[in-house]
């Protein structure tokens, strides 16, 4: 292939995985969030000690865990056909990688809110706060960086979902390389979709950490 | 410049019990407490880690349920307030704004400035964004740090911060102010800083402050009534000058440790306290004068507590028990308390009073 005819294809690629990627990650955030926080606060001498919700929760996460990305994406065909109307295509994709990164993101963001000082949450309860604004004043803010880290693991974890989907009829880099570099081997165009990958995980990773300094660095001292 | 205490009761416990269950072990940290804080006082509660002193501060704004038990603050049965859930409900919650409350480790959100802390509470209850502010303005004043107000937590230093800390516990202009160890984690001469704050703004605003401490220092330097706790009970309680009056009295022993052994058999030694105008009278050198006899210092402490000058001193006198009954009369006659102290092995010099100087109880008022 010459460059003429690889520049379409890989720009449509990066374009379908970063779609891909951006709205699963979105809906990762959202789902994942409030399982995360619940994890905290049913646990064991929790805010809301729940043992029966924790424990389900838990093996929830724990299933969506343990199974490959590539199986879930196969069990999951169904279930995306019924919430999308197909299961091929960058939008159907949207599904089975936000159903593999919620449970991954829910235990990132329960660790993360673990941390956070328990004096803090005392500190607010004394004060007559309710449970959602120790969640909304302590909880959130105070785990605000590991959170941001926690995120930015996990758009990293779905750009590599993203690519298995490509093998199960999604589209993108993944789907590309399956195609043109394994099928046609051609290896420059493997060559050329390994180095994109890279260097957009590379640029992940580098948003994240700078966001990360930047709210870690602030309060600690002047300018 | 005295507070004015009043005998309207603003913080009672009556049977306070907490049972914790650690591994199905049972631990009782709280075993009957009954305590009574009077408006307008300094209450300082002391005993060493593990007396149940940290669980009775939390069970006071049920920070922690008490296993059985009452709870009054400022009139308001919180124990009945907080009913059976685990969750505290809005009548809970409105009461508890009404509690200031500081820590140890001051608990400063480190991602909001000092003046976005102060105006937490604030938030809490549902001020508007300009009221917040300048609430938060004048409590940063008062607390003396109006220059650090857009400054983060971690640019302060440990005095600073618990100041932060105190302007917050005062947002919800509390009748109340619960100090969780709010200066053990300071140095000296910022513990003094912070707990003349406390006291200033006990006179200044009628806060009363109940206390728990570990510190003896802190109890001389602000209280006015102070309890003794071990092993989840409450062992000595009652205003400082009652406590120094009570003659075998743990915690005066501890407030002011006097040490000093007798030089030999054959003396007798006494403990005598002053207060109020008999610090002020040369007692010892009249006594020394009137029966001729000759006394020697074994040890004295003497301090000033809430503006009075108190002090207790050890005393040999020569020749035993029985041939100093006069002069020890003499003593009591001149409005001191005077206590024969048992020279046995107990009694050693130096020692924090863990052990304190076994005292005959055939010591009359």
């Amino acid at each position: 292939m010459t460059w003429s005819e690889m520049q379409p294809l890989l720009s449509q690629g990066t374009i379908d995985t970063l779609y891909m990627v951006l709205w699963s990650t979105l809906v990762t955030v959202v789902g994942g969030l409030p399982l995360g926080i619940l994890l905290v606060l049913t646990d064991k001498d929790g805010l809301l000690q729940n043992t029966a919700v924790n424990k389900v929760i838990g093996v929830i996460v724990n299933i969506g865990r343990s199974l490959p990305f590539i199986i879930l994406l196969i069990a999951l065909i169904p279930f995306t056909t019924w919430v999308v109307g197909t299961f091929i295509g960058p939008s159907a994709m949207i599904v089975p990688l936000a159903v593999g990164a919620i449970p991954f993101f829910a235990r990132l963001v329960e660790t993360a809110v673990r941390e956070v000082d328990h004096g803090l949450v005392e500190a607010v309860q004394s004060m007559g706060g309710s449970i959602p604004t120790i969640v909304r004043k302590v909880l959130l803010p105070q785990a605000l960086p590991s959170l941001v880290s926690a995120v930015t693991t996990t758009v990293i974890v779905l750009i590599g979902y993203s690519a298995m989907a490509g093998a199960v009829g999604g589209e993108g880099l993944g789907s590309k390389a399956v195609t043109y570099g394994f099928q046609r081997f051609d290896n420059q165009f493997m060559l050329i979709t390994v180095v994109l990958l890279i260097v957009i995980v590379t640029v992940v990773q580098l948003i994240g950490d700078g966001a990360v300094r930047l709210l870690a660095r602030r309060g600690r001292t002047t300018s | 410049m005295h507070s004015t205490v009043t005998e309207t009761p603003v913080i009672t416990t009556s049977g306070l019990t907490k049972v914790y269950q650690s591994r199905g072990r049972e631990v009782t940290a709280l075993d009957g407490v009954d305590l009574h804080v009077r408006e307008g006082e300094v209450y300082g509660v002391v005993g060493q880690s593990g007396a149940g002193k940290s669980s009775l501060i939390r069970c006071v704004n049920l920070l922690e349920r008490p296993t059985s038990g009452t709870v009054t603050v400022a009139g308001q049965d919180l124990t009945a307030l907080a009913g059976r859930g685990r969750r505290a409900g809005k009548e809970l919650r409105r009461a508890r704004s009404r509690i200031g409350m500081v820590f140890q480790h001051f608990n400063l959100l480190d991602s909001r400035t000092v003046r976005d802390n102060v105006e937490l509470p604030l938030e809490i209850l549902g001020l508007s964004g300009q009221a917040r502010t300048s609430k938060a303005l004048e409590l940063l004043d008062l607390v003396g740090l109006s220059d650090k107000a857009k400054a983060y937590p971690g640019q302060l230093s440990g005095g600073q911060k618990q100041r932060v800390g105190i302007a917050r516990a005062l947002a919800g202009d509390p009748e109340v102010l619960l100090s969780d160890e709010a200066t053990s984690a300071l140095d000296p001469e910022t513990t003094r800083s912070i707990l003349q704050l406390l006291r200033d703004l006990n006179q200044e605003l009628g806060l009363t402050v109940l206390l728990i401490t570990h510190e003896m220092d802190v109890v001389k330097t602000v209280c006015d009534s102070a309890a003794l706790m071990r092993k989840g009970r409450i062992v000595e309680s009652g205003t400082v000058g009652s406590l120094l009056a009570t003659p075998g009295s743990e915690l005066a022993h501890e407030l002011f440790p006097v040490g000093g052994t007798a030089s030999g058999p054959g003396s007798t030694v006494v403990d005598v306290t002053f207060h109020g105008d008999a610090a002020a009278q040369p007692v010892i050198s009249q006594l020394s004068r009137t029966y001729n006899i000759d006394i020697s210092i074994l040890g004295a402490a003497m301090d000033t507590v809430g503006g009075r000058q108190i002090g207790r001193m050890r005393i040999e006198l020569p020749g035993r028990f029985e041939e100093n009954v006069v002069p020890i009369g003499f003593l009591r006659e001149q409005g001191l308390q005077a206590e024969i102290v048992d020279d046995g092995p107990a009694v050693s010099a130096g020692i924090p009073a863990q052990t304190p100087a076994t005292i005959t109880k055939e010591v009359a008022k």
